[in-house]
C-alpha cells in the first residue's frame, strides 16, 4: 500500500503564535515553542514526524506562514 | 518511513500548499488568530484559481481591515467609512468588465454603512460583498457594535448588552436576503479547516455569479475577535461556536442564480 508522508515548514518570524493550527492538526504534530521569535511570540513548530501533509494547519493559519509538502512512498 | 529524510520531502515537486503570491510579503497587521487573515488569503486564492487577478478591483473598508490594500496584491481602492458598496457601484458601472468586490467589517457594513449596503443590494448592483462579522468594534477597542449579541460584554456594555436599553442585534444577512437585488446570500465561518473550505467555495460561487450580471452576492463570514472578546484565539473560536452560531446560523440563506 502506498504511504503518504508529509512535512511542514513554518516561517517562524511571521508566526504570531495564535495556536489555531494546533487543534486543526489530526496527528498532533504542532506545538508552540518555548522560544520566542523577533516579535516576542512563542511560535509554532513541528514536534514529531507524523505529518501526513493534509494541509489543515496551513488552511486555518490566519497569517499563511505554513508551507506543506507531501510525498507518496511506493 | 524511517529511511526518508525531511530534505527528500521538502522538494518543489512535493509542494502541496504555500501562501498565494497574491498576498504581499508584508506581515498582516491583525491580532494573532484573527479571522481576517484567513479570509484575506482565501479571497486571494479564489482570484488566483479563477485567474482574474488582473481584472479584479477590491474596495477596502474602514476598520481593522483598512490596510487590506497593503496585503492584497491586486488593484484596490479605499472607501470612506461605510461607503464601500457605493464606491463599488461606481466602479462596476464605469468598468462593467471588471470583477468588483468590497471587503467590510460589521462596524463598516452594519453600522455607518447600513444605508449604502441596503440600497446597493436593493438596486441589484453586480458586485460581491464580503462581510466579516465579529460582533464588536475591534479596531477602536472592543466597543459594542450593532451585531453584538444580547448579553455580550464589550467595553461600552460592561454588564452585557441590555436589549431594552441598547436595542437588538442586526442580522444584516437575513435582511439583505429579503431584497430582490441579491442573488446569493450565505453565512460562513473560517475557524476550522472544513469551514474554511466551505467559505472558499462560497466566495468562488460569489465571484462566478458576477459573470451572470444579475445582482449582489453577499458572503458573511462569522469571525472571532479574541482581543475584543478578551480570550485566547482557541478559546474565542470555541466561544464563537457556542454563542455566535446559535444566533447567526451558518449556511446558504438565498441561492437564486438560475
Amino acid at each position: 500500500m502506498a504511504k503518504v508522508v508529509g512535512d511542514i515548514v513554518i516561517d517562524i518570524e511571521k508566526c504570531k503564535g495564535c495556536g489555531v493550527c494546533i487543534p486543526a492538526c489530526p496527528q498532533d504534530v504542532i506545538s508552540l515553542s518555548k522560544n520566542v521569535n523577533g516579535k516576542g511570540y512563542n511560535y509554532a513548530e513541528p514536534v514529531n514526524d507524523d505529518c501526513t501533509g493534509c494541509m489543515n494547519c496551513a488552511i486555518v493559519c490566519p497569517d499563511g506562514v505554513i508551507t506543506v509538502y507531501r510525498k507518496k512512498i511506493e | 518511513m524511517a529511511n526518508i529524510t525531511k530534505e527528500e520531502i521538502r522538494k518543489p515537486e512535493n509542494l502541496v500548499y504555500k501562501k498565494t503570491d497574491l498576498l504581499t510579503d508584508k506581515a498582516l497587521s491583525y491580532c494573532p488568530g484573527c479571522g481576517h487573515g484567513t479570509t484575506h488569503r482565501i479571497v486571494m486564492e479564489v482570484l488566483e484559481e479563477m485567474d482574474i487577478q488582473d481584472k479584479t478591483i477590491g474596495i477596502a473598508p474602514v476598520g481593522c481591515s483598512v490596510l487590506a490594500y497593503d496585503f492584497m496584491n491586486i488593484d484596490m481602492q479605499q472607501a470612506a467609512h461605510g461607503r464601500a458598496p457605493a464606491l463599488a457601484t461606481a466602479i462596476k458601472r464605469l468598468m462593467p468588465e471588471k470583477f468588483v468586490f468590497t471587503y467590510q467589517g460589521d462596524g463598516d457594513l452594519a453600522a455607518i454603512g447600513t444605508a449604502e449596503t441596503i440600497h446597493a443590494c436593493n438596486r441589484g448592483e453586480n458586485i460581491v460583498i464580503i462581510f466579516i462579522n465579529n460582533g464588536i468594534y475591534g479596531m477602536t477597542g472592543g466597543q459594542m457594535a450593532p451585531t453584538t449579541l444580547p448579553g455580550m460584554k464589550s467595553s461600552t456594555s460592561p454588564y452585557g448588552r441590555d436589549t431594552h436599553l441598547m436595542g437588538n442585534p442586526l442580522k444584516m444577512t437575513e435582511l439583505v436576503a429579503q431584497l430582490p437585488g441579491t442573488i446569493y446570500v450565505t453565512r460562513q465561518s473560517v475557524h476550522t479547516p472544513s469551514n474554511v473550505r466551505k467559505t472558499k467555495k462560497a466566495i468562488r460561487k460569489a465571484f462566478e455569479n458576477q459573470k451572470l450580471n444579475k445582482g449582489v452576492s453577499f458572503v458573511e463570514v462569522v469571525s472571532n475577535c479574541n482581543s475584543g472578546w478578551k480570550m485566547t484565539p482557541v478559546q474565542s473560536n470555541k466561544w464563537m461556536e457556542e454563542n455566535m452560531f446559535p444566533f447567526y446560523p451558518l449556511g446558504d440563506i438565498k441561492v437564486n442564480t438560475d
